[in-house]
């Protein structure tokens, strides 16, 4: 196995602070978009964003959620483990909102298919963007495209991109892991 | 920790405490889904599950089906009363002609104790036991523990009593191997002739005197008298019950704390507990029934995770 790191802590700290800055420069005003970490690793990023925009915005901030998609995948019974769930928090009305989806990593995109199959559950929102670290361009099984992003990689299959976060990880950082030929 | 230890949930004596908290914390999240504008989720959508109900059940089986299709499970009904069962088909016989349609996991009830193991060892498909004669009923005893778990934050070191008819009550005796499981100290009260011979064997006390009982227990699981079981006279009448071991609210005025108080249903009132208990805010019966459909979504869900 063999890793080698892509983004230290200062070169994300740098992208977290451009990517909440995006959405102030798209949005300006707030008032009707809601934020929505997808479960479980996009969540920390969500935070990341929350903790920024809080100090640009103060009281404007927008809200924040957590969305978990265990029961909206497609991959349910195809796998030897059980797709264990993670928490939903969505205490708003999502119903005519702007949403952004927040995750980490955009690979296949099919967590992001399942994450608009789960949304519909808490209503018909107006718009639905995606906001995303990293984005594995050349992997994608779906046509979704992240509308904000942080780094696009060129990673084959063999490897995995890992995001850190230091509240769980240790350390922020990104890393790329070649695992070994079997 | 994530997949369950078992195949069948056959009754809570097969489960270890693993399972038990990993069925409860996969409930946590159903129950929030079923609280959402739209109830529902894809995960099972290419799953059938035939409900076989060769007993009466209303309750129960309207819980499974619910939660059956909350999965978006297909399900198909089958009772015995409308059945080829009068007709002289065995049990194995009348399972194979079902799963023979594509079948992928099967909710029964039965009269007899067993029937759910029995057929474990001679079909391929999920079972879950929706209670087998007084033998064990898994899922009630799982959403009284979980009832208990959210009232009281913990099993773990709660005092419970089973009040009631326990000779003839497959309630009873999953809730005793589920509580004990996940660490809760269990007596069980009623008149001695409904009790079962040797049931200390299983570590837990009896208690005769109901009010010696409450004032020792954290929750009182009220159960039903079972008439429909009775083939003889197990006490004199249902009023001198009543004066021993109905639950009223002037007993527990008399405790020097509040309790608890379940009852798996259909209640008597007036009987096992007196309608205003029945209603007051210690009382958790309606949340049981809400609390049935959550976990019997996440027995489902884990089992036919494990359906290749």
């Amino acid at each position: 196995m063999r890793q080698h790191k892509l983004l230290n802590a200062n070169e994300i700290d740098i992208i977290l602070q451009r990517l909440a800055f995006q959405l102030i420069e798209n949005y300006s005003d707030f008032s009707n978009t809601v934020l929505i970490g997808i479960q479980p690793r996009g969540v920390y990023l969500a935070n990341r964003i929350e903790k920024i925009l809080q100090k640009e915005l103060g009281n404007k901030c927008p809200k924040f959620g957590k969305l978990d998609i265990t029961f909206y995948r497609d991959d349910f019974r195809r796998g030897s483990k059980t797709l264990e769930a993670n928490q939903t928090q969505i205490d708003f009305i999502v119903e005519d909102k702007n949403i952004i989806f927040i995750d980490d990593v955009l690979y296949t995109g099919r967590s992001i298919r399942s994450a608009l199959t789960a949304i519909q559950s808490f209503g018909r929102p107006k718009t639905i963007e995606l906001l995303t670290l990293i984005d594995r361009r050349f992997s994608r099984h779906l046509p979704i495209q992240p509308d904000y992003n942080g780094k696009q990689v060129d990673a084959i299959n063999k490897e995995r991109v890992v995001v850190k976060w230091k509240e769980n990880d240790g350390e922020d950082a990104v890393e790329i892991i070649r695992l070994n030929d079997e | 920790m994530s997949n369950l230890s078992v195949k069948h949930l056959l009754g809570i004596k097969f489960l270890t405490e693993a399972d038990l908290h990993l069925i409860f914390e996969t409930a946590d999240h159903f129950k929030e889904v079923i609280n959402r504008p739209i109830k529902k989720v894809p995960s099972l959508r290419d799953i059938t599950i035939a409900n076989l109900f060769f007993e009466n059940s209303t309750r129960t089986k309207l819980s499974f089906e619910l939660a059956e299709k909350r999965l978006s499970a297909d399900v198909i009904n089958f009772s015995a009363a409308s059945s080829s069962v009068k007709k002289g088909e065995t049990l194995q016989d009348t399972v194979n002609n079902i799963l023979a349609m594509k079948v992928d996991m099967l909710i029964m009830r039965h009269p007899n104790p067993g029937a759910g193991v029995f057929l474990s060892k001679h079909i391929n498909a999920a079972i879950i036991n929706a209670g087998d004669g007084a033998h064990e009923h898994p899922t009630q005893a799982l959403l009284d523990a979980y009832s208990i778990r959210e009232k009281l934050k913990d099993v773990r070191g709660k005092k419970v009593v089973i009040v009631g008819d326990i000779l003839h009550s497959r309630v009873a005796l999953s809730n005793i191997f589920a509580l004990q499981k996940l660490g809760a100290e269990v007596k069980v009260c009623g008149p001695l002739t409904l009790m079962p011979k040797h049931i200390e064997s299983l570590g837990v006390k009896v208690e005769t005197n109901l009010k010696a009982a409450l004032e020792w227990c954290d929750v009182a699981n009220m159960l039903r008298i079972q008439n429909e079981r009775m083939e003889i006279t197990y006490f004199p009448s249902t009023r001198e019950y009543v004066q021993q071991f109905g639950l009223t609210s002037d007993l527990l005025a008399k405790l020097n704390k509040p309790i608890t108080i379940m009852h798996p249903g259909p209640i008597n009132r007036g009987v096992e507990v007196s309608s205003d208990v029945a209603d007051s805010e210690h009382s958790i019966i309606l949340n049981q029934v809400e609390n049935g459909v959550a976990i019997r979504m996440a027995v489902i869900y884990l089992l036919a995770s494990k359906i290749k």
